[in-house]
């Protein structure tokens, strides 16, 4: 390298402002404790705002649709880059949730608000009882596992011809109306995403990132490594039934459909996209990601094509994502600096 | 008997489907999840080849093998090769690209039942008094010469000798001067090569649909998962297991349950002994 030239660098240095707010004392001034709440606050009224602004019942359901997906996406996230466990499945939770809240709801003729909380646990509970035997595994076994259940089961149900078969199950409840419907999605959105951002933080939290850095770490502590594991599937397998028992009362009906890939793949490339590990970045891609591929539904399935090639451009460019950008840009200022 | 024909005949095309998935994962551990999409493109190639530009039947398969191969070597070279080593961005970012390549066939109007190829030989003959038309013939006799074609290659050649190295341990063969990229580009072109083979080989017994994709797809990784990712000989194994198996619960069970047959042989595997029936590496690795 020739020496006379000068060589810059670009460094990144945290703003003042950054620094100022970790602690306690970032409850000294408003300037500070602002840029600690704005962005929380502004995803949290641009949320609630969505269903305002939308023109019409079609979007607004479009709007009710990405928050079933965001919380398939956050769920996603949690085990993927929490607890190192990656989830190619998440149809089989939408499944499972939404038979059962179907179920529920045409034999017992429960009302929503039951048949949802009740298809969440014990859906969750399901799925975890099922994958149990394949926690041991990591990496991509664990993947392609999890690829495999949803279809196996929805071959299962097309081949034994139980709940409904291939027509699946009609006539189920729906929301009172459709404000009821938005805000009950929206808020468990918001629940969800909150407490999770705060369960990784807390002890438990810690374990599990134990768990996906260094398992035998773990287990050298006298921890149970597999109960940690199973523990974590259970909230995402949780989120996931709880997002199909929603969907299976907007649409009024459960079907093997809900076992298609698209509750798997869409999910996955939020995260990719909006960023992987910021638990945030995952709603932020839905809010890209579906409503585009709303858009795109008159090209049928060059709307399949048109996300697949985003994907795999974010993927192999991009990986860090839309949220890992913008926290960058808001934490740190850049400057170019001589070597 | 008839058990035995058929489902010699149906190991034999399972194995076809998945020694191409066995090649590449086998040689530089990626999970092509673009497998299937591989193989309906060389049969759309294939009959692009014969009917659109009346190519001779033989011109257009050698010619559709080539096509598909370079597709692949081109797919590793300049997308895969950049998320090397980060198995999930690998798994995700092929299994993208084969959905981008199925879904853009069905797009471009090539669906529904329309799109046949020939069989090569026309007729069938009896064996012990079942029928069998000479393509399913020549499924089984090519299948079993691309099997020992494969073993010799690996055993004799130096390129085979390459990846077979590389499958085992990367760092010394790139210390003995074998570029791992450039090997994983030759593998992936091999794999896709063996995907087109496969195709034209098979697609002549029924139609070209793209939704066969997604179930070539499927049995291709149960083969390989059953017999052990990575052992071509296990995956070998392991199709004439799923083969019969399938053949078998055709039989007493309905058509319905071949496909659940597949998904459970891998679920089951990978819970009880997920590096396979035969395969030997990394098996203190990938459980805890």
């Amino acid at each position: 390298m020739n020496q006379n030239t000068p060589q810059r660098r670009r460094e990144r240095i945290d703003r003042g402002i950054k620094v100022r707010c970790q602690g306690i004392y970032s409850l000294m001034s408003w300037r500070e404790m602002t840029y600690i709440t704005a962005p929380r606050a502004a995803l949290i009224a641009g949320l609630l705002a969505l269903p305002l602004v939308m023109p019409g019942m079609y979007w607004q359901r479009v709007i009710s649709i990405v928050c079933i997906y965001a919380l398939l996406a956050v769920g996603f996230d949690f085990l993927a880059h929490f607890v190192g466990l990656v989830s190619l499945g998440g149809a089989f939770f939408v499944g499972v949730g939404g038979y059962l809240a179907a179920i529920l709801n045409t034999a017992w003729a429960l009302p929503p608000i039951a048949t949802i909380p009740a298809a969440t646990v014990i859906g969750a509970t399901l799925c975890t009882l099922l994958l149990l035997p394949c926690l041991p595994l990591r990496g991509v076994y664990f993947a392609i596992v999890t690829l495999m259940y949803p279809l196996f089961l929805a071959r299962v149900i097309e081949a034994l011809d139980i709940l409904g078969g291939t027509d699946g199950i009609m006539g189920i409840d729906g929301f009172g109306g459709r404000w009821t419907e938005q805000y009950a999605v929206i808020g468990m959105l918001l629940i969800v995403l909150f407490a999770v951002r705060r369960l990784v933080n807390t002890d438990i939290g810690l374990v599990l990132r134990g768990v996906k850095d260094n398992d035998q770490a773990i287990r050298a502590s006298g921890m149970n490594v597999t109960r940690y594991k199973a523990l974590a599937v259970f909230i995402t397998a949780a989120m996931g039934c709880m997002s199909g028992a929603f969907l299976v009362h907007i649409y009024m009906w459960s079907g093997i459909s809900q076992f298609a890939l698209d509750f798997s793949i869409l999910p996955i490339a939020a995260t990719v996209i909006g960023g992987g590990g910021t638990l945030a970045g995952p709603v932020i891609g839905c809010l890209i990601l579906v409503p585009v591929s709303e858009l795109l539904r008159d090209f049928g399935t060059l709307r399949i094509v048109f996300y697949a090639l985003i994907l795999v451009a974010f993927i192999v460019f991009r990986s860090e994502g839309i949220m890992v950008y913008a926290q960058r840009k808001y934490h740190q200022f850049e400057r170019w600096t001589q070597v | 008997m008839d058990i035995l024909v058929y489902g010699t005949i149906n190991s034999v095309s399972l194995a076809l489907y998945a020694l191409g998935f066995a090649l590449v994962y086998g040689t530089s551990r990626l999970p092509n999840f673009a497998h299937g999409a591989l193989f309906v493109l060389a049969g759309f190639i294939t009959w692009f080849f014969l009917n659109s530009l009346g190519l001779p039947y033989p011109v257009a398969i050698v010619l559709a093998m080539l096509v598909t191969a370079v597709i692949g070597a081109l797919i590793y070279q300049f997308i895969l090769v950049r998320v090397r080593g980060m198995e999930i961005s690998e798994i995700i970012a092929s299994y993208a690209l084969g959905l981008a390549i199925l879904e853009g066939l069905r797009w471009g109007g090539f669906k529904g039942m329309s799109y046949t190829l020939p069989v090569f030989i026309e007729g069938s003959f009896a064996v012990a008094g079942i029928s069998v038309d000479y393509q399913r013939l020549l499924v089984v006799l090519i299948g079993a010469a691309v099997v020992g074609m494969l073993w010799l290659f690996t055993h004799f050649t130096r390129i085979g000798l390459a990846l077979r190295g590389m499958a085992q341990d990367e760092r010394a063969a790139m210390m003995l001067g074998i570029d791992s990229d450039r090997m994983a580009v030759v593998a992936m072109g091999f794999g896709s090569g063996l995907a087109a083979l496969a195709a034209v080989l098979l697609l002549p017994l029924g139609n070209i649909v793209v939704e066969s994709g997604y179930n070539i797809l499927i049995l291709a990784i149960a083969v390989c998962i059953v017999g052990g990712l990575g052992s071509w000989m296990g995956a070998v194994l392991a199709a004439f297991l799923i083969g019969f198996a399938q053949i078998l619960t055709v039989v007493y069970l309905g058509s319905h349950y071949q496909m659940v047959v597949a998904l459970l042989a891998i679920i089951l595997t990978l819970i009880l002994k997920p590096s396979g029936l035969f395969g030997r590496q990394k098996e203190l690795e990938e459980r805890v």
